[in-house]
């Protein structure tokens, strides 16, 4: 066993208004710039939709990630290392302008100094790659909402893989929201196309970054990604991707899209995992079996043989702590509500998403239905079957039942939590069916919906000292609870998620 | 005059090949990069890099032979001139052809794409024109010399003085009786190693042969940062 530390992230979906606010954030903290005008280190896409780039998860079209070959062995979708070097010359896996979209600005100028005329002048868009006047045509979220969807929805390669007619006539539609940032996988295949090494996975938190002083600009790194998370920067000939905002996770602060999330959905934390496994359960036969393959490999901080492993790989004792601490290693293990996207790609991803109810909900209290009733619930979750499908797709490769346990847990959370929001007398059952405690079923609601910035996000860092005080001038405006972690486990609170 | 024409130059440009690389590497890693333009257009790329790229290695692969095996070892394995000639002007033409046609795909492609030009540099502008014109007369000496005209045994004046460069006994006299074409393509060619160090050719020296023994996934330490290092390019300076 070697064990090693991971920063990881759940987003639960449930919650996502679309807002774009972390793309937004994003945007301006890392890629205002020239040269990455196109690029969305996070993004928002509805689905059924597209997707940024374009239908990005047609993988026999870009052919990132991992496969299996008959033998058992983990290749790049894309072939091995020979075939790669030969195609250096031109990659034609590489998505061009026109998948992202071509960005553009506008002719403020002409508003105020244009002379007088008849008519009124406007601002024309013009392309920010050519100079030239333009028509805008896609952007990176054209399809927001459903927005065009009868015609742009039926491309969306979830949609067509479940191979159902779903009517996108508006009050049929399901919709919820993906944010996406890079996943900084365990097994990164983008790191693994990168001929001149220059992409890494750091060894103390598993960031992946991009080395720009070592990258030469091959692009394999934008093919071998999966999710399309790695972005070319036209201007610099040099690839750049989502950093998880490292200057601030060293400083024990969430990432910018976290911190700014307006529906606090964002968890980060700790997982501890071993690296000796993860080619092992990566290359395992069974697409549905890498969900749970995924699962093993991250190992219970609690378990004392992990601790000392740990001990002796040389992860200090306030990581430790902070990972049996960690919100995130509750959504995915202790509560096993939260799932990863796409395991299908073998990379094993570690940002993990809680699937939505919403559609479900919506969808039973459209028909008259109570949408917080246990049964009422549980039954449409079964009797639904294109949004059970289809969110099957994209975090469990296919396979209905992580997604339905997760889902029926959720409901049961809802279903139990009303009867104690009208004083009714508890109804062990309801947690019993998704096979939790009531006080448990009750932490998960807290950790959901009630948790402080300090439960969502516990980064350790080796300056806390300096990160509080940031925190402290940074978060009081957002969080008003903001706690010390240290001073709360000493008054004997348990930390989020913590089974009592 | 043939002592600053094939002696001081050649030395020139050399040293500029050498510490310009040496320089650049030390200062510019960032910029040092194949720069691509796939973004932006993929079409002709798609047949033109390929095209250029496979060519001007199988040209590569022909100066080494023409360039560092002398004669008398050719001879001693038993080809005699008459085949070497043939072969070397039959491959040659090949991969003379192959580079050419890339090349006018790539420049066409280049000045008539608008987001391609675009981001041209001048440098890049006077790279082309000199890798152009080292290739054009470096074509022509092949096939209008050696494939179709009377032709010309390089090995016995122009191999033997650029080797006599790096022996550091250089004989200008060799060069001095060499057809003018055959001259022309040895000049141009030094004064492109001159400039190459300081254009986008340094991405040659990326080749990335490494990726074929390396594991997969690398893995890195962040280090430990004693505060903040000093300021490296990267990001636009402010104004910029
Ligand atoms: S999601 Fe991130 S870590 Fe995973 S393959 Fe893509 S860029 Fe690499
Ligand atoms: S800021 Fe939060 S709520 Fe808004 S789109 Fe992003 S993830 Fe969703």
């Amino acid at each position: 066993m070697r064990v090693m530390a991971q920063l990881g992230m759940v987003m639960n979906l449930d919650k996502c208004l679309g807002c774009h606010t972390c793309s937004v954030t994003c945007k301006q903290a890392w890629t205002n710039r020239r040269g990455l005008e196109y690029a969305w280190f996070n993004n928002v896409e509805t689905r059924p939709g597209q997707g940024y780039p374009r239908r990005y998860e047609d993988q026999d079209r870009w052919e990132g990630g991992w496969v299996r070959t008959p033998k058992g062995r983990l290749e790049l979708r894309s072939g091995g290392r020979t075939k790669r070097l030969l195609r250096i010359f031109s990659n034609p896996t590489l998505p061009g302008l026109d998948d992202y979209y071509e960005p553009w600005t506008y002719d403020y100028d002409t508003l105020v100094n244009a002379p007088a005329q008849a008519d009124v002048p406007v601002a024309r868009p013009r392309s920010l790659i050519t100079g030239e006047p333009m028509q805008i045509r896609w952007s990176a979220n054209w399809d927001d909402d459903l927005g065009g969807a009868p015609e742009h929805a039926p491309h969306d390669p979830i949609l067509q893989r479940i191979g159902e007619r779903v009517r996108l006539e508006f009050e049929q539609a399901f919709m919820f929201y993906l944010p996406r940032i890079c996943e900084h996988c365990l097994n990164p295949s983008c790191v693994a196309a990168c001929p001149s090494g220059a992409m890494y996975k750091r060894a103390e938190d598993g960031i992946v970054l991009v080395d720009q002083d070592a990258c030469r600009g091959w692009r394999m790194c934008v093919s071998g990604c999966p999710y399309k998370k790695v972005y070319f920067n036209h201007r610099t000939g040099k690839a750049e991707k989502c950093t998880f905002c490292y200057p601030r996770v060293e400083a024990g602060q969430p990432t910018i899209c976290a911190e700014t999330c307006v529906g606090r959905l964002r968890y980060i934390g700790l997982f501890l995992y071993d690296a000796d496994r993860v080619l092992e359960a990566a290359s395992v036969e069974r697409e549905a079996d890498l969900l749970e393959a995924q699962r093993s490999v991250i190992l219970d901080p609690d378990d004392p043989a992990v601790i000392d492993a740990a001990r002796a790989s040389g992860i200090a004792e306030d990581w430790l702590d902070a990972a049996r601490r960690s919100p995130v290693y509750a959504l995915t293990h202790r509560y096993r509500i939260a799932l990863p996207l796409h395991p299908e790609y073998r990379t094993m991803p570690m940002v993990w998403y809680v699937p939505p109810l919403s559609p479900v909900v919506n969808a039973v209290q459209e028909t008259g239905f109570d949408g917080e009733d246990r049964s009422t619930l549980f039954a449409a979750i079964d009797a639904l079957r294109i949004p059970v499908e289809y969110l099957a797709e994209l975090f469990t490769a296919g396979d209905p039942a992580p997604v339905v346990a997760s889902l029926r847990t959720l409901a049961a959370m809802r279903a139990h939590m009303r009867r104690a929001n009208l004083g009714e007398p508890p109804d062990e059952t309801i947690a019993a069916s998704a096979g939790l405690t009531p006080a448990a079923i009750e932490d998960l609601y807290r950790l959901l919906a009630i948790a402080k910035y300090e439960d969502r996000y516990v980064i350790p860092s080796a300056h806390v000292e300096l990160a509080r005080l940031l925190d402290a001038q940074v978060a009081c405006s957002v969080d008003p609870a903001l706690v010390d972690p240290v001073s709360r486990r000493a008054a004997g609170r348990p930390g989020p998620g913590e089974r009592p | 005059m043939s002592t600053v024409l094939w002696i001081a130059f050649p030395y020139i440009c050399l040293t500029s090949f050498a510490v310009g690389h040496v320089w650049r590497y030390r200062y510019d890693k960032f910029g040092w990069t194949t720069r691509s333009s796939q973004l932006y257009e993929r079409r002709l790329l798609e047949w033109g890099s390929p095209l250029f790229h496979f060519g001007i290695l199988g040209v590569l692969a022909g100066h080494v032979v023409g360039l560092l095996v002398p004669e008398s070892m050719t001879a001693a394995l038993g080809v005699p001139e008459w085949l070497y000639h043939v072969v070397a002007a039959i491959a040659g033409t090949a991969a003379g052809l192959m580079t050419v046609a890339g090349l006018a795909l790539l420049v066409y492609r280049r000045r008539l794409t608008p987001a391609v030009f675009r981001v041209t540099t001048r440098m890049d502008k006077a790279m082309y024109l000199l890798l152009a014109a080292v290739i054009a007369v470096g074509t022509f000496n092949t096939i209008g010399i050696n494939l179709l005209g009377p032709g010309h045994d390089y090995r016995l004046d122009v191999a033997v003085w650029f080797r006599s460069i790096f022996w550091l006994q250089p004989d200008a006299s060799l060069m001095a009786s060499a057809p003018l074409t055959f001259q022309l393509h040895a000049l141009l060619s030094f004064a492109l190693l001159g400039i190459w160090p300081f254009t986008r050719l340094v991405h040659v020296f990326s080749v990335p042969v490494g990726y074929l023994a390396r594991p997969y996934v690398v893995y890195r330490t962040r280090g430990d940062r004693p505060g903040a290092r000093p300021p490296r390019r990267g990001w636009e300076a402010p104004g910029s």
